[in-house]
């Protein structure tokens, strides 16, 4: 048995400090034990969460030397012999106390993830799935549920205002099991990912990656497919032309209905008219930004535009591309 | 009162978020009453995830012989026939359905090749019947039914706006008192009073209907699996209020339990690491376990180290090696070992295959173990000896239900999962716990609901019963100068690996009933400093009451049954005995806290059920009159 030194986090919303403990440690613990051992004989009321000890419940997450991690599964072994060890909550997340932060964020954006559909005509026992067909999606069944991963992507930690329109690594992966699951009735997951869970802010970076403890290739296996065909689908030269003058943000994070033009020929119209392409998809127009309440900007110096926001969608330029048209114009080539 | 209490009305609230609580909150919110789920962790996290092998169902996908009937027959043997025979028939009968059911919530288990799910061997059943996602069922499950609820909520949304109109999870929100209303002359359920961890506020659930799902006891020992949330929340509240608890005598311990290094302790080490060549060593070093094989057995297990070991390569002309004796055996001697005090320094013994194997064949057989140990404890079996000793498991006592409705005795209250009993008998087979939180699950939460639509008049909350338990709740914090919980729970946790542990005396039993008493009087001084916001050493203060209580229910039973049976081994009384098997040990607490212990006859089978055993098999187990 050895004495070590450990500086925890004490504190709430309002504040606190770390606060330095010596621990006596025994061999074979792990972090979790340490605390628990501080809550026996230092400090009964230090706030931590656990449940299992044993890696399956994802509740002990928390930085410990500033990387996020799960208590009872980190060995007290794998730090330097008298070096202090580091506890502090998980730093994406609201304090409540000690090493205790609101997850709330995380139930609400399951909440938003649009449920299984269960296909309409398969009976309860009629089910039948291949394991290879299966395999895909069980990977990401695996998660736990720690948040280690939503708590490490840059684009939320530090980012309080990306909160709204990002869901994070963890419904991603809910997305791409569902999209990958061979028996779900929906066929938007990809889109929906992109539009309504923010996928598009996810600029690859791995680090959630890195975090999983259930070694789940996140942006591998998830988070890139299910960008990929998305991409496909929007990188048409044609479509980005006639909306250059769309930002950066919404253009990552627009992806239903978009334009191609189809190869199928105009029709004749009657007395003369100008033949019509009826198979033209038109390029939905694009509302102007709102807020997290669904009002526009309440003035010009937040709004990206000068003047009011346009009916008509504020990435239609004016005078119209021609060939973006639903009628057959005199001068469009094909 | 000064304290200001938030207030909640509900048709059904549902205590525990675990596979029992969830399923029974589904069928609550879909039979279209409004549901609150509470739970003492966050939503999903409840100890289900831990469940590792599966969830039996004879849905006969690998085995095709396999059916409702020899399942109820492998789960009324497991139970030494001391089961409640109707909740086994039903269980046997509806579990295929349930497990088919997750399917449609989006439930993903592993296949067989013509694309059903597949179905594993389990100890105890006849065919391959555990249907299973790698060694993670539980978080499958309780993943499934926590999505189902949001699904649930995504239609509410939909419907009313709100996605929680109709279904609301309470996170991390403990429930401290039940509340009765008997102003009719007969008590029933009002309320559910509780705190919020987050903030230690307290809040009150009035509803007419309340269905307990809060999982088992064994934080009440010293070696468990089991987590924190275990310390018999369910059982006590059930008790307090009038309703009764049986069998709870038996408590499922495993023989090699981890017990160091401690980042380990509580996790199972499989049987199949004896089969293997690993044998048992004290602190002297000495294989005892030749020292311990019981007349009965002398004929089949070997007498010398030498002949034992020729067995693993020449099983046909040698005798079994006595670690391989029937798992109350083993346990009785790694107990006694100890208790002469030859254990090592944590209260094992020693499980050797690192001596008796080379590395590689180790790391063939016994894969998954090899990585729990070195990621979790950096333990290298490969290398050194195991400490392993008695771990608590599962608890198969619980509260007294209706078999089909899984009504208590007191109206409104309900009960599913591993806080009822009867269920499992006097043992639980593997994988029947996870099919028996979705059974009787979905049943609770179906007649609950039903009660609920059939009262005329809401029962009422009495205002003194609620100051009575804010009182209670504040009172830790009132005595910060108390006796530290901590310590309190550690002493209880002695007293009943001790005492009340694997292997039974009536001395110790005896003895441990006086020293609860003892822990009694110092439990109601207990005291918590810091403040009421999420302080874990207040929690605790609170939660030592209830284990104290089962606790009671537990030596009290073990002490009154002379017999062994299943998860009740008694070194005095080491038979099984016929006449125990028509009796169930039922538990009461009186309004002053005592506990009561009555018999009560065991249900008697129906002829057409008793006929699906053979007469020779039901003579072990039954008196010669019922027989004839
Ligand atoms: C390591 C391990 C492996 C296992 N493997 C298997 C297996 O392979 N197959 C199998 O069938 N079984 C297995 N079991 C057993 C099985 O997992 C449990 O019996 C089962 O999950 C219990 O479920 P439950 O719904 O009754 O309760 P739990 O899942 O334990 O849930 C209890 C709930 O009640 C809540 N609660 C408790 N007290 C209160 C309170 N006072 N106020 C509010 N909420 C409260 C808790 O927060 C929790 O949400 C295993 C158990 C362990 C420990
Ligand atoms: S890969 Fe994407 S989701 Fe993962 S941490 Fe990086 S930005 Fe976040
Ligand atoms: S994906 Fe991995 S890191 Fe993220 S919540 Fe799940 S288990 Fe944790
Ligand atoms: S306590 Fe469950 S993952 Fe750490």
């Amino acid at each position: 048995m050895t004495v070590r030194q450990f500086k925890v986090w004490r504190g709430d919303s309002a504040g606190g400090q770390l606060v330095n403990y010596d621990v006596d440690v025994n061999e074979g613990e792990v972090v979790l034990d340490v605390i628990h051992r501080l809550q026996a004989t230092q400090e009964p009321d230090l706030a931590c969460r656990w449940n299992c000890k044993a890696g399956k419940c994802g509740s002990c997450s928390m930085e410990i030397d500033g990387m996020p991690r799960l208590a009872c599964m980190t060995r007290m072994s794998t730090f330097e012999e008298n070096a202090s060890v580091t506890i502090t909550p998980l730093r994406t997340f609201p304090v409540i106390r000690d090493l205790v932060t609101d997850v709330t964020f995380n139930y609400v954006k399951a909440r938003e993830t649009p449920a299984f559909a269960p296909p309409k005509d398969v009976a309860p026992g009629d089910y039948r799935m291949q394991q290879v067909d299966v395999d895909r999606s069980q990977e990401f069944r695996k998660c736990i549920e720690c948040f280690l991963c939503q708590n490490t992507c840059h684009v939320v930690r530090d980012h309080e205002e990306n909160k709204t329109a990002f869901s994070g690594p963890r419904f991603f992966i809910r997305a791409a099991e569902l999209d990958m699951h061979p028996l779900d009735a929906r066929s938007d997951r990809k889109e929906y990912a992109q539009k309504e869970q923010g996928l598009g802010y996810c600029n690859i970076t791995k680090c959630c990656t890195e975090v999983c403890p259930e070694h789940i290739k996140i942006t591998d296996n998830a988070i890139i497919p299910m960008k990929e065909r998305v991409v496909d689908r929007r990188y048409d030269p044609l479509v980005r032309l006639g909306r250059k003058i769309l930002r950066r943000d919404q253009l990552e994070q627009e992806a239903v209905a978009v334009t191609t033009l189809h190869q199928a020929h105009p029709t004749p119209q009657p007395d003369g008219a100008a033949p019509i392409n009826w198979h033209r998809e038109l390029a939905p127009p694009m509302g102007a930004d709102v807020d997290d309440k669904g009002h526009l900007p309440l003035n010009e110096l937040l709004s990206d535009r000068v003047g009011a926001n346009s009916p008509f969608g504020d990435d239609v330029e004016f005078p119209v591309d021609p060939t973006k048209l639903n009628y057959y114009h005199p001068e469009q080539k094909h | 009162m000064v304290e200001n209490i938030e207030k909640h009305q509900y048709d059904v609230v549902v205590i525990g978020a675990g596979g029992a609580g969830l399923r029974a909150a589904i069928e609550a919110r879909l039979a279209g009453k409004k549901t609150a789920i509470i739970s003492k962790s966050l939503f999903g996290k409840a100890h289900t995830v831990m469940a590792e092998g599966g969830a039996a169902a004879a849905m006969g996908n690998v085995n095709s012989n396999d059916n409702w009937m020899v399942h109820f027959r492998d789960t009324m043997r497991g139970g030494k026939f001391l089961n409640n025979f109707r909740m086994a028939e039903l269980h046997a009968k509806e579990a295929p359905d349930r497990i088919w059911e997750l399917e449609t919530y989006g439930a993903l288990f592993d296949r067989t090749k013509d694309g059903k799910i597949s179905q594993r061997n389990f100890g105890g059943h006849e065919y391959p019947r555990l249907a299973h996602v790698g060694d993670r069922t539980g978080l499958e499950l309780i993943r499934t039914l926590q999505q189902k609820i949001v699904s649930l909520q995504q239609e509410d949304k939909k419907e009313f706006g709100d996605y929680e109109a109709r279904i609301r999870v309470f996170a991390e929100t403990t429930i401290t008192e039940l509340l009765l209303d008997d102003s009719d002359g007969t008590a029933r359920v009002a309320g559910a009073f509780g705190y919020y961890r987050e903030t230690g506020g307290f809040v009150l659930f009035e509803a007419p209907a309340i269905v307990l799902a809060t999982g088992g006891v064994g934080k009440s020992y010293k070696v468990t699996s089991n987590s924190w949330e275990y310390t018999g929340d369910g059982h006590a509240l059930a008790l307090r209020t009038g309703a009764t608890l049986i069998n709870m005598e038996f408590l499922q311990f495993h023989p090699t339990g981890m017990v160091w290094p401690p980042s380990v302790k509580g996790i199972l080490v499989t049987e199949s690491v004896r089969g293997d060549g690993g044998i048992l060593k004290n602190s002297d070093g000495k294989r005892f376990m030749f020292d311990y094989v019981p007349d009965v057995f002398r004929k089949q297990y070997a007498e010398t180290p030498e002949e034992a070991d020729r067995w693993y390569t020449d099983p046909d002309n040698n005798r079994r090696p006595p670690e391989l004796l029937p798992r109350d055996e083993v346990a009785r001697a790694i107990n006694s070992e100890v208790k002469a005090g030859r254990g090592t320094k944590a209260g094992g013994v020693y499980l050797d295959i690192a001596s008796r194997l080379p590395a590689a064949s180790i790391l063939k057989k016994l894969p998954s173990m090899y990585h729990q140990f070195k990621e979790l404890a950096d333990v290298d079996i490969t290398k050194e000896p195991m400490e392993v000793g008695p771990t608590c498991h599962y608890v198969m006592g619980g509260v007294e239900v209706d078999p089909d409705t899984q009504a208590t005795r007191v109206a409104g209250l309900y009960a599913a999962g591993e806080v009822s009993g009867g269920m499992h008998g006097s043992n639980r087979l593997g994988g029947n716990s996870l099919s028996d939180l979705l059974v009787f699950g979905k049943r609770a939460g179906e007649f609950a609901a039903a009660y609920e639509g059939e009262l005329t008049k809401r029962p009422a909350v009495k205002t003194a019963d609620l100051e009575a338990a804010v009182e209670t709740a504040l009172a830790p914090l009132q005595r910060a100068g108390g006796e530290n919980p901590y310590t309190l729970h550690h002493e209880l946790q002695q007293v009943m690996g001790d005492l009340v542990g694997i292997i039974r005396r009536q001395g110790e039993l005896q003895e441990s009933l006086g020293r609860l008493a003892e822990l009694r009087e110092r439990v109601s001084k207990v005291g918590a400093t810091g403040g009421r916001k999420y302080n874990p050493g207040w929690h605790l203060a609170l939660d030592l009451r209830n284990m104290l209580l089962v606790s009671e229910c537990t030596a009290k039973a073990a002490l009154e049954r002379e017999e062994s049976r299943g998860g009740h081994t008694r070194e005095d009384f080491p038979k099984m005995d016929p006449k125990w098997r028509q009796v169930n040990l039922v538990c009461s607490a009186s309004p002053a806290g005592e506990v009561d212990l009555v018999h009560q006859p065991v249900p008697t089978m129906r002829p057409e059920l008793l006929d699906l055993f053979e007469k020779s098999e039901l003579a072990k187990y039954m008196t010669e009159e019922e027989l004839a």
